[in-house]
Order: C-alpha cells, then sequence, then structure tokens
C-alpha cells in the first residue's frame, strides 16, 4: 500500500516537473542529493542484498527485485524530463544565437555592397541613404 | 494618417523560406507591384532560395541552419523593425497560396480602423480546399478560440497584417508550426484589438506538396497545451 502512494507521488512530482519545470538553486540541491541517495542505496544494496527485500517488505512489495525496478522507472522518467527540459531550453538559446547571426550577416552583406557601389560610382556617394 | 505611396512605402512584407526556390521568384515578383518593401527569411534552404529571392529585389535575411518557421518570422520582423521602421507588417507565405491584393485590402482595412492585427481568413472568403482539410482547419479554429477567447475563423493563416508596436512586442517561442496559435495566444494575452479580413487560398499542386499532413495537427495540439500549461504556473 506504502508503495503506491510513493509511486503514485514520484509520478505526480515527474508530472509537475515536465510542465514547470524551471531551474532554481532549490532543484538543484535537490537533484543533487538525490543523485547522492541513490548511489548511497546503490553501495547498501550490493553490500547487503537482502536489505533491498527488507525494505521491499516494509513499503508493502513482494521482492526486492521489484522494489529495484520501480526505482529504476521512477529514476528514468525525472532523468528524462530533466533531460528534456534542458534540451528545450538549449534549443531556445541555439535559436536566438543563430538569429542573431543571420542579422549580422544581413547586414554585412548590405554593407559591403554599399561599399562595392560607391567604389564604382564615387559620385554616388553623398546620396547614399542612410541605413535607417 | 499619412497617404500611402503606390506601393504601401510605409510597410514591409515578411516573407519566410525553406527551399522556396521554384517558387519564391514568382511570388515576389507579384509582392514586387504593390509592394516596396520585402524581407526574405531564408530558413537555411538547402536550394538557391536566397539567391532568387535577391534578383527578385527583397532584403534577404539567411538562417545559418533551419530553425522553424516561427522562428524565421520572429527573424524577420526583428529585422524589419530594426532596418527598415515601417509602420505596418505583413507575414506572406512563400509558396504562393497567398495573393498580394488581398495583403494590400487587408492593409487598407487596418490603416481606416488603425486595428493593430489584420487576420486572413480563408473562410470569410474563397478557398478551394478538399473537404478534408477543410473541415480539419474548422476544428483547428473551433479549439483555439476554445483555448484562447479569440472567436476566430481561420486559426492557421500565414497572411496576416501587423502594426508596428505589435511587431515590436511580439516574441514567438514556438519556433516550428505552432506560431500561428501563439500569435493568438499572444494577441488575447496582451489585449491586442484584432479584426478578420476574407482572403483566398490557392492550393496548387505545389503548395498541396509543401503543405502540413493532416496528422500534425495533433502535434501541434500537443505542443500548444504543454505550452500553455507551462505558461499559468
Amino acid at each position: 500500500m506504502i508503495i503506491r502512494l510513493l509511486l503514485l507521488g514520484a509520478l505526480a512530482g515527474a508530472a509537475i516537473l515536465l510542465l514547470r519545470g524551471r531551474r532554481t538553486a532549490f532543484r538543484l540541491v535537490v537533484r543533487r542529493s538525490s543523485g547522492i541517495a541513490v548511489i548511497v542505496c546503490g553501495v547498501v544494496a550490493v553490500l547487503w542484498p537482502g536489505s533491498t527485500t527488507a525494505m521491499a517488505h516494509l513499503v508493502g512489495v513482494g521482492r526486492g527485485t521489484d522494489l529495484v525496478l520501480y526505482a529504476l522507472c521512477v529514476v528514468f522518467l525525472f532523468v528524462t524530463i530533466t533531460l528534456y527540459l534542458r534540451l528545450r531550453e538549449a534549443d531556445d538559446r541555439f535559436v536566438r544565437l543563430a538569429r542573431s547571426v543571420a542579422l549580422l550577416e544581413a547586414e554585412v552583406r548590405r554593407e559591403r555592397a554599399t561599399h562595392a557601389v560607391e567604389r564604382r560610382h564615387p559620385d554616388l556617394a553623398p546620396t547614399r541613404s542612410p541605413t535607417r | 494618417m499619412v497617404s500611402p505611396g503606390s506601393r504601401n512605402d510605409d510597410t514591409c512584407v515578411v516573407v519566410a523560406a525553406y527551399n522556396e526556390a521554384a517558387a519564391i521568384g514568382e511570388v515576389l515578383t507579384s509582392l514586387g507591384e504593390r509592394f516596396a518593401q520585402v524581407v526574405v527569411v531564408d530558413d537555411g534552404s538547402t536550394d538557391p532560395t536566397a539567391v532568387v529571392a535577391q534578383r527578385h529585389g527583397a532584403r534577404v535575411v539567411r538562417h545559418p541552419v533551419n530553425l522553424g518557421q516561427g522562428a524565421a518570422l520572429q527573424t524577420g520582423l526583428a529585422y524589419a523593425t530594426a532596418h527598415l521602421a515601417p509602420r505596418w507588417l505583413v507575414t506572406f507565405d512563400a509558396d504562393g497560396q497567398h495573393h498580394p491584393s488581398d495583403a494590400e485590402a487587408m492593409l487598407r482595412a487596418a490603416r481606416q480602423s488603425e486595428v493593430q492585427v489584420v487576420l486572413g481568413s480563408r473562410f470569410l472568403g474563397h478557398t478551394d480546399a478538399g473537404i478534408g482539410r477543410r473541415t480539419m482547419l474548422r476544428a483547428a479554429a473551433r479549439f483555439s478560440a476554445l483555448t484562447t477567447g479569440l472567436d476566430i475563423t481561420d486559426a492557421h493563416n500565414g497572411l496576416r497584417v501587423l502594426r508596428a508596436d505589435v511587431a515590436a512586442e511580439l516574441e514567438l517561442r514556438l519556433h516550428g508550426m505552432s506560431h500561428a496559435s501563439e500569435v493568438l495566444s499572444t494577441i488575447a494575452a496582451s489585449g491586442w484589438s484584432w479584426t478578420e479580413h476574407p482572403v483566398t487560398i490557392t492550393y496548387s499542386d505545389y503548395s498541396r506538396a509543401k503543405g502540413q499532413r493532416g496528422y500534425n495537427a495533433l502535434n501541434i495540439v500537443f505542443e500548444l497545451a504543454c505550452h500553455r500549461l507551462s505558461a499559468t504556473s
């Protein structure tokens, strides 16, 4: 029974993260400490294999391997969402960067064309319309 | 009201083009009869779209890589407001499905009413779309009307007239095809004045081949749902 609450809570947390995921200092703390927690749990599970089963019984799961599988699913989900959010943010930045390159390149091209005309027809230079 | 020149000198047309070398020359020629200033954003095309556009007298901005139609329009609006300082901006599709005469009529309507945004609607005008496409577009319009509160008849029309202040404020963040709905939700959120104007859409074999598949509507719906849910937080 307890495992149901835990899993549903984790799924709800994943949904919230997906919708309102923004990088904050608090989220960073959560991410780092859960990373450490996963490693510690892993070490404990390796050194004392029986502990996963004991833990599983505690939260109402039959076998330790099942509990590990559930945990894996939840961790995978969170990793996927975090990566998705980060990718979206990177894409956004990439678009801004590419846009400013495009605008700059257009400006340079235009300047060059104007200078080329001036070199060929110096008498036209004074009437050159200022770049607005 | 400033009396407009014979070729609408106070207006800039923004055309987002991706691999449209075959069609864009003709589009620019017909636009040139009515509009003096045209900015083409070449969205990282692999064909000579930029060269053709330049040869037809348009100012060309080239994305170094393909970024999507929404991103291209945003770039075009940014370039136009920075370099040409127009009073009005028109967004126009590159594949020849819009008519420059419609754009001019919309511009006239905008000048008369001083409304901030004029949206083209194929359902107020004439369209030769098939029944399937028509039904889908109607459904999309109803969906947009429901989610934005704007009572529109055509949610995915690329022909729009924007007043300069609106164009400067608009910041499209959905870079792909969902930008049409993003424009609508921005209109609703910012409380801009808007109206619809009948336009004719001509589907050629060319534009049909380049057009979107019907199931892509689901992608758009999903993207919008995510965008809106996260925007309300």
